[in-house]
């Protein structure tokens, strides 16, 4: 794999305008396929949830899912699109072993959604406008795994896996048209682009919306022309960049790769790229033309979808509250600054904290530990806090044994360790790791009494009033029992020895 | 009654019988297989069937008798037995589509048509041969050998659907079912003395046909007489929630009108375009003379014009290829099937599927993809398939404004009589041509039906009748059809298939 040159962001930036595109798949969460009644589960057996129609085996016929339909035009309502009184299927037509007919049914000519736009909110509060060209429904793939080679890929591969599981699984697909004027905030509105659409998705109840698992796909277009030249420069499309810091990462690779290479005097190369999130770069996919030619023709085999606007206004007062009226309630709910909420958003951690929250903890609570604890694991891991794996019941768990005294702060980070390495929930943790706090006031009283003739000038300082004092023994005991002690009860322990009023 | 006087009664006559306990379902059925076994194997046999399903047709007709010896109400047809046109699929028995691609594929479906069959308790004799993919108007582009037409062993019994055809004119079953995409149930009927009808579009569940050309597929019944078929296509149509192109119209009142038995005041339009020149002189005759026998009982003759009609097998030509093309690509030995590797070479998927394309499809089916995949690149799209749909229009519009004139309208069903085998089959254009009379029923979706005219004059073959309605009301075809029959067979003194040649056995050869 050769090693693309590569100038830098600033450098590219001074020299080149950056251009935008994106086309976003998100896997809807119906209970059946887009076409079948096979049942649309995620994680099951490879090939146990397909039938007759999402195998393409002979003499079948579509049926479409009117549930994925309404879906569809949630998404559009919420993206401001307009929604097709009369919209057709088409088939794409390709020979690939993960489409079982050789053509995978979706729409071409006339899409459900079209013409809407969505506002971007960057980290500094700056508003983006992405306008939206069109969302149209279709039907997912298989899932092929190549085995044998050493990339994963199908070059080298000794052979391949196909699992249908996932074929005709519905998808609508997301697409903006060409994004200008970002200028160095492109990498930053990719991920917030790409973050939105997640969010929209999910709240409406349409989608799972987990990137990790594909369920929100990205394909980030990129090009780069002179500053005031008006003609879009060559496109690149890097596929499948499946997680948020991978989208605000491939575009500035790409943007920065574009700039080298237009820099040498070449031309860029339409074409696929793929992301590699171990080198942080992209490579060749492969060639992509405007000709490549699909033979798309209306699928005979399915009768227009007719949407009557009482239907779609019935829908629209179905719709939840959009996301940025949401930010807006939860953050006066919770009490945040400005500056907090916008950390915590931009974390992409706030459903993580309004489940949390939910679930029984504090606000306070769900932040100190979402922003805090499991940030900081989640950037030494390199993956999204939200998907380290820490789950909302498992921080209000650990709140719980901290309210409860069986554990402390310190111990708690412990118990998060516990819980990442799979030894079981927060309670299971502390009882197969031994964390529970000293509490036996018998052993505390032994700690206490050996701290206290450590440092007797301290001893007599606390009984002369000086309170304050205490933390010294209080510190000795929480050595001496390896932190395992409730800080609260020795302080209030050491007091009682002392004979001092706390 | 004898064994070979029960084969050559009708369906309804047949259903009767068992109704009256005279003959119960097993002796019908074992009279049927002795009949296949007699006339349809060995090299001179007519080979209508790929697949003879003879232990589960006894097994049906056997629960059927006892079902009737307990007193249960039955479906009018239970224990009549059927042929299935090998395109359409069936658990337990094998489906080929008449294509090496699918050898020994078992579908773990049942086509819709076939779960009501099943429901109505008809036990199924077996799959019927016919063009590979029911591309072709000969069954000779069957990947199994050509099916011969019981009037002349040396003669094409149409196609594609000659399997369902010639099964029924050999009384080797008294029903079958066919598919229709241009003509392949109306022009073997004609062909062979028989009764065919393609449904309006969407009448018959089109699920678990294998799909030539999407728009213009249709199944529907095969058999020897108008009343028969009414009896099976009340059987197999009505709306089906797996197929998104079903009518939700009941399918009822179709075996009445054929009862009905009168055609006064029926206003009955001759398309002009659609006799005369190119149409064999025998065929012409006996088309005029059922026109007068028609005039004669009262129905009023008109001729209508449907200039567009002309443009139809072009444009047909471009339509189904192209839905073909994109329907046959699934037929990649990748899940189903059988599969061929290349002779040498890396095994990559493109190449194997490659392969097992080149090895598994036939010459005419080749044809038809190449010509489909070429009309709807890049390019070409509109000013092929686009302009053919545009055609597509014109033909509908032409049938609108010649039923505004005639409550059904008539042609012959094919221009010529049965052909020679192997006389057109190097000539496509020729082979088309065909169905020039019957495709543009399909390009409209309006139904049709086949019924034998009589012989010609020139080669004492059958010749077919065709009747077409508006969509949806495939029960005036019925009711004309009925009365045409009925005129004609009095002229005659009995059945067109009384006249066709007895079939020397072929049952010793095929022992040895």
């Amino acid at each position: 794999m050769s090693v693309d040159t590569i100038l830098s962001f600033e450098e590219a930036m001074e020299k080149y305008d950056p251009v935008l595109g994106f086309e976003v798949h998100v896997e809807l969460n119906t209970k059946t396929k887009m076409f079948s009644s096979a049942p649309n589960v995620f994680g099951d057996e490879p090939n146990s949830n397909v039938n007759e129609v999402c195998l393409g085996l002979p003499g079948v016929l579509p049926v479409v899912n009117k549930k994925a339909v309404e879906s569809s035009i949630l998404i559009g309502l919420a993206l401001n699109c307009k929604i097709a009184e009369h919209c057709t299927f088409a088939r794409k037509q390709y020979f690939y072993p993960d489409t079982p007919k050789n053509f995978q049914t979706s729409q071409y000519e006339d899409p459900i959604c079209y013409d809407g736009w969505i506002d971007i909110e960057l980290e500094d509060g700056t508003v983006f406008r992405v306008e939206i060209e069109r969302a149209h429904m279709e039907e997912d793939a298989g899932k092929l795994t190549h085995m044998g080679g050493a990339t994963g890929r199908i070059q080298g591969a000794d052979f391949s896996l196909v699992d249908y599981n996932r074929s005709g699984v519905p998808l609508v697909e997301i697409v903006t048209k060409p994004i200008e004027g970002a200028g160095s905030r492109a990498p930053e509105l990719a991920k917030a682009y790409v973050a939105a659409i997640r969010e929209i998705v999910k709240n409406l109840g349409v989608s799972d919306a987990k990137m990790e698992r594909g369920n929100v796909r990205c394909d980030a277009n990129v090009s780069l022309r002179p500053y005031g030249q008006e003609k879009f420069g060559t496109r690149t499309e890097t596929k499948n960049v499946n997680s948020l810091r991978a989208v605000e990462n491939a575009v500035k690779f790409e943007i920065q790769r574009h700039a080298a290479v237009l820099d040498s005097g070449v031309l860029i190369t339409q074409e696929t790229r793929h992301w590699h999130e171990d080198t942080k770069s992209t490579t060749s996919g492969r060639p992509k033309s405007d000709a490549d030619d699909y033979r798309y023709f209306p699928e005979p085999d399915l009768v227009p979808i007719v949407t009557s606007a009482a239907w779609v206004e019935e829908l629209r007062a179905t719709l939840p509250e959009p996301p940025a009226e949401r930010r807006k309630r939860l953050q006066a709910d919770w009490g945040y600054s400005d500056l907090e909420f916008r950390d915590v958003v931009n974390a992409g951690l706030m459903d993580q904290i309004e489940e949390t929250v939910a679930a029984g903890a504090t606000a306070a609570a769900a932040r100190k530990w979402w922003m805090g604890e499991i940030a900081r694991r989640a950037k030494l891991a390199d993956v999204d806090p939200a998907e380290l794996g820490v789950t909302p019941a498992v921080v209000v768990e650990i709140e719980k044994l901290i309210a409860a005294g069986s554990i402390n702060d310190k111990l708690a980070r412990k118990v998060l360790d516990g819980v990442l390495e799979g030894e079981g929930t927060p309670a299971e943790v502390v009882a197969k790791r031994g964390l529970a706090v000293v509490s036996d006031d018998g052993a505390l009283q032994t700690a206490i009494d050996e701290a206290l003739a450590a440092q007797p000038d301290v001893a007599d300082k606390i009984r002369g009033g000086k309170v304050q004092a205490v933390g010294a023994i209080v510190g000795g005991v929480m050595k001496v029992t390896r932190g395992q002690a409730d800080a609260a009860r020795v302080r209030e322990l050491i007091l009682k020895t002392l004979g001092v009023e706390g | 009654m004898s064994a070979s006087e029960l084969i050559r009664s009708s369906a309804a006559s047949m259903a009767a019988k068992l109704a009256a306990g005279e003959v119960t379902s097993v002796e019908l059925v074992q009279a049927h297989l002795d009949r296949i076994a007699e006339v349809d194997g060995g090299e001179r046999g007519v080979h209508a069937f790929l697949h003879v399903n003879a232990e589960e047709a006894l097994a049906v007709a056997a629960d059927v008798d006892a079902r009737r010896a307990a007193g249960e109400e039955l479906h009018e047809l239970a224990g009549v037995p059927i042929a299935i046109k090998d395109l359409i699929v069936t658990k337990g028995q094998p489906t080929t589509a008449g294509s090496k691609i699918l050898e020994g594929w078992m579908s773990p479906y049942d086509a819709t048509v076939i779960k009501k069959i099943r429901a109505a308790r008809m036990p199924m004799l077996g799959k019927t041969n016919l063009d590979e993919f029911a591309m072709g108007s000969s069954t000779e582009h069957s990947a199994y050998g050509p099916t011969r037409n019981p009037w002349d062993l040396d003669r094409i019994p149409g196609g594609s659907g000659g399997g369902s055809a010639a099964a029924v004119a050999a009384f080797e079953a008294p029903l079958a079912l066919g598919t229709d995409t241009g003509g392949s149930i109306r022009q073997p009927g004609a062909v062979t003395g028989t009764v065919g009808v393609k449904p309006t579009y969407g009448a018959v569940s089109r699920y678990g046909a294998i799909a030539m050309a999407s728009s213009l597929d249709q199944i529907g019944p095969v058999s020897r007489t108008v009343l028969d078929s009414a009896l099976l296509q009340e059987v197999i149509g009505g709306h089906d929630p797996f197929d998104s192109t079903s009518l939700t119209d009941p399918s009822t009142g179709l075996a009445d009108a054929a009862r009905i038995g009168n055609v006064k005041g029926m206003k009955i339009g001759v398309i002009k375009e659609l006799h005369g020149e190119g149409f064999q002189p025998g065929v012409e005759n006996r088309f005029n003379e059922s026109l007068e026998l028609l005039r004669n009982a009262g129905a009023e003759i008109v001729e209508v014009s449907c200039p567009n009609f002309g443009y139809a097998l072009g444009a047909y030509y471009l339509i189904m290829p192209s839905e073909a093309s994109s329907n046959l690509a699934k037929f990649d030995g990748v899940r189903f099937g059988s599969r061929t590797l290349p002779a040498e070479g890396p095994l990559t998927i493109e190449r194997v599927m490659g392969a097992t394309r080149a090895a598994g499809f036939g010459d005419e089916v080749k044809r038809r993809i190449i010509l489909g995949t070429y009309a709807l690149s890049a390019g070409y799209y509109d000013a092929y398939y686009g302009s053919a749909q545009k055609v597509r229009t014109l033909i509908q519009r032409d049938f609108d404004a010649a039923f505004a004139q005639a409550d059904v309208l008539i042609s012959p069903t094919s221009p010529v009589t049965a052909f020679k085998l192997g006389e057109k089959l190097d000539d496509p254009l020729a082979m088309y041509l065909n169905d020039i009379a019957t495709i543009p029923a399909n390009m409209a979706g309006v139904p049709g039906l086949t019924l034998p005219g009589g012989l010609a004059d020139e080669d004492g073959l059958p010749v077919g009748i065709q009747f077409l309605a508006p969509a949806r009301e495939d029960a005036r075809l019925y009711r004309v059809g009925a009365v045409l029959e009925s005129l004609l067979e009095e002229q005659w003194g009995g059945p067109v298939l009384d006249k066709a040649p007895a079939l020397a056995s072929t049952a010793a050869k095929e022992a040895n």
